[in-house]
């Protein structure tokens, strides 16, 4: 059986690790390959950078950045933000990323996340989603939830693995950085349709909030950023924590 | 000094990070001539079984391989590079694998495919692989003779997730993205 993941989210901006609330508001947290490294130390299962200045600005990726975190980081990670190409997704992990995020793009050409999964096999295309709650709904946002859109997030998550997505990285916009839980609703509508892996992402705030996110929903991973930066929770201190409440985790 | 066979397909990167990170040597291999200049051959693999072996035939490398494992030399799977050592895979029926080792690459049934994560790696009789969790991306898993089968994981079934003979450690899952347990594992693989 496989653990439950548990990846600290690191969203870099020109060179620095920040986070903000709601996507905005934001501070600094460190050095990225630094924090990169304390974290695979502590044993996190996963790291996901995300370049969240690369789509406003219109800048390149972080390619750099994946060679100097894959000389310090022995777990699989993943790097995203303005990955437009095929040869996008090349220079990335071929700086030693395991995984590409795509978001934007996707939105505007989903055949993108079809070229990087027959490239590169579909373990390597994660398509981020980030979602805003409209009533029983949830609506899509792109450019890093400053652009709101027409898809439906069900839907356009379904359209995501039909194209080749190999996991589904879902973002509450609502409850980023808010640390007052995971929108389980959210989480267990998106399980319904989905056969890939869902990594669950926004309100992660305490020990609790993941707990029950995995008692109440089948995701296979969650996402964190604030906590982890900030010092709340430590990634052994909630590792151990999950498994005394019975959630199957890698110590 | 350890070669890393390199058929233009998988990132291996991460492989040679994580030697260089347990103080070995490490280069890329490409050639017949390369391969035997090793002391010990590392086949990583990412991709389908079919496509790594017209990339192997293309790099006139398969005999070499199969060579360098026959003849004794320290050589380790991982990934797609264990499920090559068989016969034949349920991926591409009617492609030959490197044959060293018998018996035949099966598909997942049950479950969802691929196998993507962490999943416990439990050691069968004196393997040199640490119990615990490991990274694991796969669809296909092998059936190895019952003697050669050095580490089982459960994935809706149980498989061999690993194997070993005297010179030859092969591995499903990828100890160099199994953090420190799997830096350890490729400690002692080195140091045997």
């Amino acid at each position: 059986m496989l653990s439950r993941r548990i990846i600290p989210c690191l969203d870099v901006n020109r060179g620095r690790v920040v986070k903000g609330i709601n996507f905005e508001g934001l501070r600094d947290a460190g050095d990225p390959v630094e924090l990169a490294a304390r974290y695979y130390k502590e044993g996190a299962d996963e790291l996901t950078f995300l370049d969240i200045s690369a789509t406003k600005e219109g800048r390149g990726t972080i390619g750099e950045l994946a060679a100097a975190v894959s000389d310090r980081v022995f777990v699989p990670f993943t790097v995203g933000g303005g990955i437009r190409s095929v040869e996008d997704a090349r220079n990335i992990l071929k700086n030693g990323a395991d995984k590409v995020a795509v978001n934007s793009a996707a939105i505007a050409n989903p055949s993108l996340i079809t070229e990087i999964a027959e490239e590169f096999g579909s373990q390597s295309v994660v398509v981020a989603v980030d979602v805003k709650r409209r009533g029983e709904n949830w609506t899509v946002y792109a450019k890093a939830g400053e652009k709101e859109t027409a898809l439906d997030a069900l839907e356009w998550c379904e359209v995501a693995q039909s194209k080749g997505a190999g996991e589904i990285l879902l973002t509450s916009i609502d409850r980023d950085g808010t640390k007052i839980g995971f929108d389980l609703e959210l989480y267990t509508a998106v399980r319904r349709r989905l056969g890939i892996p869902i990594i669950a992402s926004g309100g992660g705030g305490s020990v609790e909030s993941f707990v029950e996110l995995f008692e109440n929903t089948d995701v296979d991973a969650a996402l964190a950023a604030s906590i982890f930066h900030f010092g709340r929770i430590s990634i052994p201190q909630l590792k151990q924590q999950l498994r005394e409440s019975g959630v199957e985790v890698r110590l | 000094m350890i070669g890393i066979v390199d058929y233009n397909m998988g990132n291996i990167r991460s492989v040679r990070n994580a030697l260089l990170r347990i103080g070995e040597e490490c280069t890329t291999v490409r050639t017949p001539n390369e391969i035997e200049q090793m002391d010990a051959v590392v086949l990583p693999g990412v991709g389908a079984f079919g496509a790594m072996m017209r990339h192997l035939d293309k790099l006139r490398i398969r005999d070499s391989l199969v060579n360098w494992i026959e003849d004794g030399n320290k050589f380790l799977g991982i990934c797609l590079g264990y499920q090559a050592l068989f016969e034949e895979s349920e991926e591409n029926p009617g492609v030959s694998g490197l044959g060293v080792l018998s018996g035949k690459v099966m598909k997942f049934r049950q479950g969802r495919i691929p196998q993507v994560g962490w999943n416990r790696v439990t050691p069968v009789g004196e393997s040199i692989i640490p119990e615990g969790n490991y990274y694991f991306v796969n669809s296909y898993f092998p059936q190895p003779e019952e003697e050669k089968v050095a580490a089982t994981t459960s994935y809706h079934r149980e498989f061999a997730s690993a194997v070993s003979t005297k010179n030859l450690l092969a591995t499903q899952f990828h100890p160099e993205r199994s953090g420190e347990l799997g830096l350890e594992l490729l400690r002692r693989w080195s140091c045997a």
